[in-house]
C-alpha cells in the first residue's frame, strides 16, 4: 500500500513537473522534451494502475510517435526561442482562464469527500492485451467503430486542408 | 508465478553480459566480413585474427578527449549517445533466450521479464530510441548534425507504421480459440513451436518486418541519419571520444536486439524441429535450446552485415516513396490477408 503511494507520487511529480515546464520553458526544443517527460509520468501512473497495456501504448504512440513529429517540425522550422514580452492582457486572460479550470477540476473534490475514494472498475477483469481486446470488439465494438470512424474523418479533412490543389483544378 | 528479486537480477545480469559481448564480437564480424567481401585483409594485427582489436579501440575511445562544440546544449548533448543506448539494451529485458528451465523443484523462465506486452515494450523502446539520434543532432549545433536528426525522425516515423502492421500480421496467427492472444514473446515463440514457424505462415510480413526493422537501426541501405559523404557523420558528426562510442554501442547493441526479435517472432526463436521440442526442460536442454537461439541470432546477424556491405544507399525522396507508396499499403494487405486466413482456420 505504501509503496503503491510512492510510485504515485513519484509519477505524479514527473507528470506535473513536465507539465509546468512544457508551459514555463521559452526554448520551444526542450518545452517538447518536457511534455515527452510528462508522458512517460502519465505512463507509470498507468502502470500502478495495473493497466500496463495503456502505459505501453502511450509510450509507443504519444512519447514515440506523436512527439517525434512535433520534434521534427520544430527542427525543421528552426524555431528560436522568443525573448519574454512582459504580461500582456491576453496572458493574463489565458492564465485567468487556466487558474479557473483547475478551480473547476478541483472543486467536487473538496466539496465532496466521497469522491476520494477509488471508482470501482466497470469489468472485474485482469487489464490483460487479450481481455481488453475481447471487450473492445465485442460488448464496446460500437463505440470503438464509432471513434474509428471519426478518426477517420478527421484524417481525411487533415488531408483535404494539407492537399496542394492541382494545376487543372480551382482552388 | 512471481521470482525472487536476486533471480531476476542475476538474468539481467547474464542477458546485459551477452548483449555486451555480442556487441563488440558483432564489430569485428562486421569488419572481417566487409574485408572479405572487398578482397582487403581487414584488422589482423591486435590477437589471432584480429580478435582483441574492439578491446583495443575501445581503450582507445575511452582515453580520447571528450569535444563539444561552441553552443552546444550540454545536458542534452552528454545525455543522448546515453538513449540511443539504453533503448536499445531495454529491448533485451522481454526476449526469450529459451522456454522454461526445470532446477531441483523449481521453474525458471529463461526471460528477463516474461510480461504479457513484450512486443509492445520492444516497439516503444525502439520509438523512444530515436531521442538519442534526433537530440543528438540537435543538441551538437551543427547543421549537418542537424540535418542527420531530422532525416533520423522522419525515416523512424515511416517505417515504424510498416513495422507495427507487419507485427500485427504476426499476433492476428496467435490468437486462441475466442481469437484472443497476448503480446508475449514466448507465447508467440510456443505458437511456433506448436504449428510451424510465422516465416512460413507470412512470408511477405517478414519481408516487411525485416526491411523496417533495417530502417529503424538505421543501417545501410537506410544509413541516410549518418550519410558520411553528404552529411560528414550526420547524428554523430561532433561527438568523440566514449560518447561517440555509445552511439555505435546503441547501434550494435539495436542490431543484436533486432534480429532476436526477428528471431523470436518469424524463425521460431528457441526452437528447432527434432533437436527442441518441449518447453520445460533440464539444464541441458536449456543449453540446447538457448545454443539453437543465439545460433539462428548469429545466421541473421550475417545476414544483416551483408545486405550492409551489398546495397548502396537510398536517396531521401526514394526513401520516402518506399515506405509510404510500397512498404505502408503492402503491410495492410498482408494484414488482411493473413488474418483473413486465420480467421478462416488455413493457417
Amino acid at each position: 500500500m505504501i509503496d503503491e503511494r510512492i510510485a504515485f507520487l513519484f509519477f505524479a511529480t514527473i507528470a506535473l513537473a513536465g507539465a509546468v515546464n512544457v508551459v514555463v520553458r521559452r526554448n520551444p526544443v526542450h518545452g517538447a522534451l518536457w511534455l515527452v517527460a510528462s508522458f512517460l509520468g502519465v505512463a507509470g501512473l498507468f502502470l500502478t494502475l495495473g493497466a500496463g497495456l495503456l502505459a505501453a501504448i502511450q509510450v509507443m504512440v504519444y512519447a514515440g510517435a506523436i512527439m517525434v513529429l512535433f520534434l521534427f517540425v520544430i527542427l525543421l522550422l528552426n524555431l528560436e526561442a522568443p525573448p519574454f514580452e512582459g504580461l500582456s492582457l491576453a496572458r493574463g486572460a489565458s492564465l485567468l482562464a487556466a487558474i479557473a479550470t483547475a478551480a473547476l477540476l478541483v472543486w467536487p473534490f473538496v466539496r465532496d469527500p466521497e469522491l476520494k475514494h477509488a471508482a470501482t472498475p466497470q469489468v472485474d477483469l485482469p487489464a490483460t492485451a487479450g481481455n481488453v481486446a475481447g471487450l473492445l470488439f465485442t460488448k464496446y465494438a460500437l463505440p470503438f467503430e464509432i471513434v474509428s470512424l471519426l478518426l477517420l474523418v478527421a484524417m481525411v479533412g487533415a488531408i483535404h486542408v494539407a492537399r496542394r490543389p492541382r494545376r487543372d483544378e480551382p482552388a | 508465478m512471481s521470482e525472487s528479486p536476486w533471480l531476476v537480477l542475476l538474468k539481467t545480469a547474464v542477458v546485459f553480459g551477452v548483449t555486451m559481448t555480442a556487441v563488440p564480437a558483432l564489430v569485428l564480424a562486421e569488419r572481417r566480413l566487409s574485408a572479405w567481401m572487398q578482397y582487403r585483409v581487414g584488422p589482423n594485427r591486435v590477437g589471432p585474427f584480429g580478435s582483441l582489436q574492439p578491446l583495443a579501440d575501445l581503450v582507445k575511445l575511452l582515453f580520447k578527449e571528450e569535444l563539444a562544440p561552441a553552443g552546444a546544449s550540454p545536458f542534452l548533448f552528454a545525455v543522448a549517445p546515453a538513449i540511443s543506448a539504453i533503448s536499445a539494451l531495454f529491448m533485451m529485458a522481454v526476449v526469450p533466450l529459451g522456454g522454461t528451465l526445470q532446477l531441483g523443484g523449481r521453474q525458471i523462465r529463461l526471460v528477463v521479464a516474461d510480461v504479457d506486452l513484450g512486443v509492445l515494450c520492444v516497439l516503444a523502446a525502439s520509438s523512444l530510441g530515436v531521442y538519442g539520434i534526433t537530440l543528438g543532432g540537435w543538441a551538437s549545433n551543427s547543421k549537418y548534425s542537424l540535418l542527420g536528426g531530422l532525416r533520423s525522425s522522419a525515416q523512424m516515423i515511416s517505417y515504424e507504421l510498416t513495422l507495427a502492421l507487419a507485427l500485427l500480421g504476426v499476433l492476428v496467427l496467435n490468437g486462441d480459440a475466442q481469437g484472443l492472444g497476448s503480446f508475449s514473446l514466448s507465447d508467440v515463440i510456443a505458437r511456433q513451436a506448436a504449428t510451424t514457424w510465422n516465416v512460413f505462415k507470412a512470408p511477405l510480413g517478414f519481408l516487411l518486418f525485416t526491411t523496417a526493422a533495417f530502417a529503424e537501426t538505421n543501417r545501410l541501405p537506410f544509413d541516410l541519419p549518418e550519410a558520411e559523404p553528404e552529411l560528414v557523420g550526420g547524428y554523430h558528426t561532433e561527438y568523440s571520444s566514449m560518447r561517440f562510442g555509445l552511439f555505435f554501442l546503441g547501434e550494435y547493441a539495436a542490431m543484436f536486439a533486432g534480429a532476436s526479435v526477428i528471431v523470436c517472432l518469424f524463425l521460431g526463436g528457441w526452437h528447432f524441429p527434432f533437436v527442441t521440442k518441449a518447453e520445460v526442460v533440464g539444464p541441458g536442454g536449456a543449453l540446447l535450446q538457448v545454443a539453437v537461439f543465439l545460433a539462428k541470432v548469429v545466421a541473421f546477424l550475417f545476414f544483416f552485415i551483408h545486405v550492409r556491405w551489398t546495397l548502396p544507399r537510398f536517396r531521401y525522396d526514394q526513401l520516402m516513396r518506399l515506405g509510404w507508396r510500397v512498404m505502408l499499403p503492402l503491410s495492410l494487405l498482408n494484414l488482411l490477408v493473413t488474418g483473413g486466413l486465420a480467421a478462416a482456420g488455413v493457417l
